[in-house]
């Protein structure tokens, strides 16, 4: 009963916030090229309704899917600057306003803070349409900015991440937020506030090799490309084809490396669920003698959830 | 001795010394003056030279075949080196070492990535690029250290992590991942040092530390010069432009303050004076060790998460944006 109502609401989520959506009134899927409704594509949660393949969404779609209602938008203020004066055969202050112009996000990853099934969350969640996602300075502070939020409320925090890897154009001030985020995850980690990471498609290079790798619990989207090199380079070093199925999350899961898979249409219940299992009172709730809480499920301590 | 391209004008000056010297051998004529003369001739080139290297030449430099890896410095700046082998999961890598030995009396736990010194070497080192085993190796002396209270010295210098097939099957990014987390919170000192090539996540992989360091003709960066030109560029004839571009040189990491200093190498570079080079490294870990081996554990490792927080570069919107997202009714 719950769960149908959760993914009715899912639903209604998923068709309020229209802007974001694949242009135009038809999507074409681009795994099965199969043709379907926009309306149709957002009604499955941005998943193709003919063969399931999870559309590459931004930020703001998977606020709409996670949150029950409204949520704050934070750290916004902060913008990328070309500190290196760096140009290729573009400089890097056209790439960004071409960025901004698409007027989207403001950087490669948004944080919001909301509530899901009435719990507080904080999400970030990264957007391939700012730079291929790439991590700059603006994305490692943000991140940054978000544990230390977390860490500060004792709100657990969600990283959505889907990147390229590093933003070149920030050259080495983009490797240093490697370091960056894994120190400040040591002191969400010490504070025992819980981070999930959720690896969607494309997860590569520097992000890989730092926050995406280190939630308490790992997820990633069905099918998605996860990795550390690309697999170009990879099969241009080992000069030989590479297996079916190789660095997809069904890979990664097989080789030990993410702990599950979730479809997107379940991504709000799991989290939910997660909330619920981590939630402070219930860890300490066996101790107190009060252990019988983590048998209820969440919907029977929170009726009128449907709300939103 | 190799000559890079730019070095070209010392060749010729070794040449015509090679030849004095045979002309001095035959004991007819007094060539003492003349050699002399070219010995000073070819210190002053060699200066001229180095003072105006270009980025990429420095990168050509970090990658000089004869200049010295991490076993020749761990030789000749400590006694009592032990190699501590494997993961203890899957195998030895050979592109990272590391050991316990003695700096002057003092136990540290040395790692490094291992370039080879010849062909064969070469390939058996898997040219200094190290697979997951390499880093989990690594953490396992770092965490073996942390419980003796030995402090930790990294030695770095690879053109990259393995970008192989099974590098990725046994986590190659949760490797270096694990181990930035690990590092950034290791009860005991760590110090880094850039003694060759520091590309990337492969390099940051044993590099995150109290002190940070470079050697003078090295780089550090988030990728190549060469696949920076064949990314950006769409081309691999770009690597100098890259090189400038990235910024990547000892100088211009120090002035972004992404490292803690710079350590000079003898004029004429690490591999013209190895010897010399592994002293001066030597003195400067022995100092930068005095400095932090005191320091209270938390505070240690507190101040090395905020050194990392520090790094980066951003702007504040003037227009605060809209704080909330409201989502339309029902
Ligand atoms: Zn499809």
């Amino acid at each position: 009963m719950g769960w149908v109502k959760r993914l009715k609401d899912g639903i209604q989520t998923a068709t309020r916030n229209k802007k974001e959506a694949p242009e135009g009134i038809w999507y074409k899927c681009e795994r099965c090229r199969e043709t379907s409704t926009t309306k149709e594509l957002r009604e499955n949660f941005y998943k193709c309704p003919k063969c399931n393949y999870h559309v590459r969404i931004g930020s703001h779609e998977y606020f709409d899917l996670l949150f029950d209602g409204n949520y704050d938008l934070l750290f916004e203020e902060l913008r990328s600057t070309d500190v290196l004066q760096f140009t290729d055969l573009k400089p890097y202050p056209d790439r960004l306003k071409e960025a901004y112009k698409k007027n989207i996000v403001t950087d490669a990853i948004t944080v919001a803070k909301g509530k899901v099934n009435r719990r507080s969350l904080l999400v970030a969640a990264m957007d391939f349409r700012f730079i291929g996602g790439s991590m700059g300075s603006v994305v490692g502070e943000r991140i940054a900015r978000a544990i230390e939020y977390g860490i500060a409320n004792r709100i657990p925090l969600l990283i959505i991440s889907r990147s390229g890897g590093a933003r070149m154009m920030e050259a080495a001030y983009s490797l240093m937020q490697l370091p960056k985020t894994c120190g400040r995850l040591t002191q969400m980690a010490r504070a025992k506030v819980p981070f999930f990471s959720l690896m969607t498609d494309p997860t590569t290079g520097g992000v890989t090799a730092s926050f995406a790798m280190l939630g308490d619990i790992n997820m990633a989207e069905p099918e998605a490309l996860i990795g550390f090199a690309g697999p170009r380079v990879i099969k241009e070093t080992i000069k030989r084809d590479l297996p079916e199925g190789f660095q997809t999350s069904e890979f990664l899961l097989e080789h030990g490396f993410v702990d599950t898979i979730v479809d997107r249409k379940d991504l709000r219940e799991t989290l939910s669920d997660l909330l619920f299992l981590f939630e402070e009172s219930k860890l300490a709730a066996i101790g107190k003698g009060e252990g019988s809480a983590e048998m209820e499920p969440a919907e029977e301590e929170f009726p009128g959830e449907e709300e939103g | 001795m190799v000559f890079l391209e730019f070095e070209k004008p010392l060749e010729v000056l070794y040449e015509q010394l090679e030849k004095l010297k045979e002309i001095g051998g035959d004991g007819e004529i007094d060539v003492t003056e003349t050699i002399r003369n070219l010995e000073n001739k070819i210190k002053n080139k060699r200066k001229e030279i180095y003072s105006n290297l270009t980025g990429w030449q420095k990168v050509q430099l970090s990658r000089h075949p004869e200049r010295p890896y991490t076993l020749f410095y761990i030789s000749q700046m400590c006694k009592k080196f032990i190699e501590l082998h494997g993961d203890r999961c899957v195998r030895d890598d050979k592109a990272i070492v590391g050991g316990l030995a003695s700096l002057d009396g003092q136990t540290v736990m040395i790692i490094g990535h291992q370039k080879g010194i010849n062909t064969k070497m070469r390939q058996y080192r898997n040219f200094g690029m190290a697979n997951p085993e390499g880093y989990r190796k690594a953490l396992r002396l770092m965490k073996m250290a942390e419980r003796f209270g030995i402090p930790v010295i990294t030695l770095i210098d690879t053109p990259g992590a393995y970008p192989g097939l099974e590098a990725e099957e046994r986590g190659q990014a949760e490797a270096i991942a694990r181990n930035l987390f690990e590092m950034a919170q290791l009860r005991v000192p760590i110090i880094c040092v850039i003694v060759g090539e520091g590309a990337s996540g492969g390099a940051i992989g044993i590099g995150l530390g109290d002190r940070v360091y470079m050697l003078e003709n090295t780089w550090y960066s988030v990728i190549s010069p060469e696949s920076c030109s064949s990314i950006l560029w769409r081309s691999w004839d770009y690597k100098e432009q890259a090189a400038e571009a990235l910024q990547l040189t000892a100088d211009q990491m120090l002035g972004h303050g992404l490292i803690d200093g710079i350590i000079k190498e003898p004029v004429g570079g690490a591999h013209s004076y190895p010897e010399e080079m592994a002293k001066i490294l030597k003195r400067h870990i022995k100092k930068a060790l005095s400095e932090i081996m005191d320091m209270d554990p938390d505070v240690r490792i507190d101040v090395r998460i905020e050194k990392y927080a520090q790094m980066g570069a951003y702007n504040l919107a003037k227009e605060e944006p809209v704080k909330e997202k409201k989502k339309t009714e029902k």
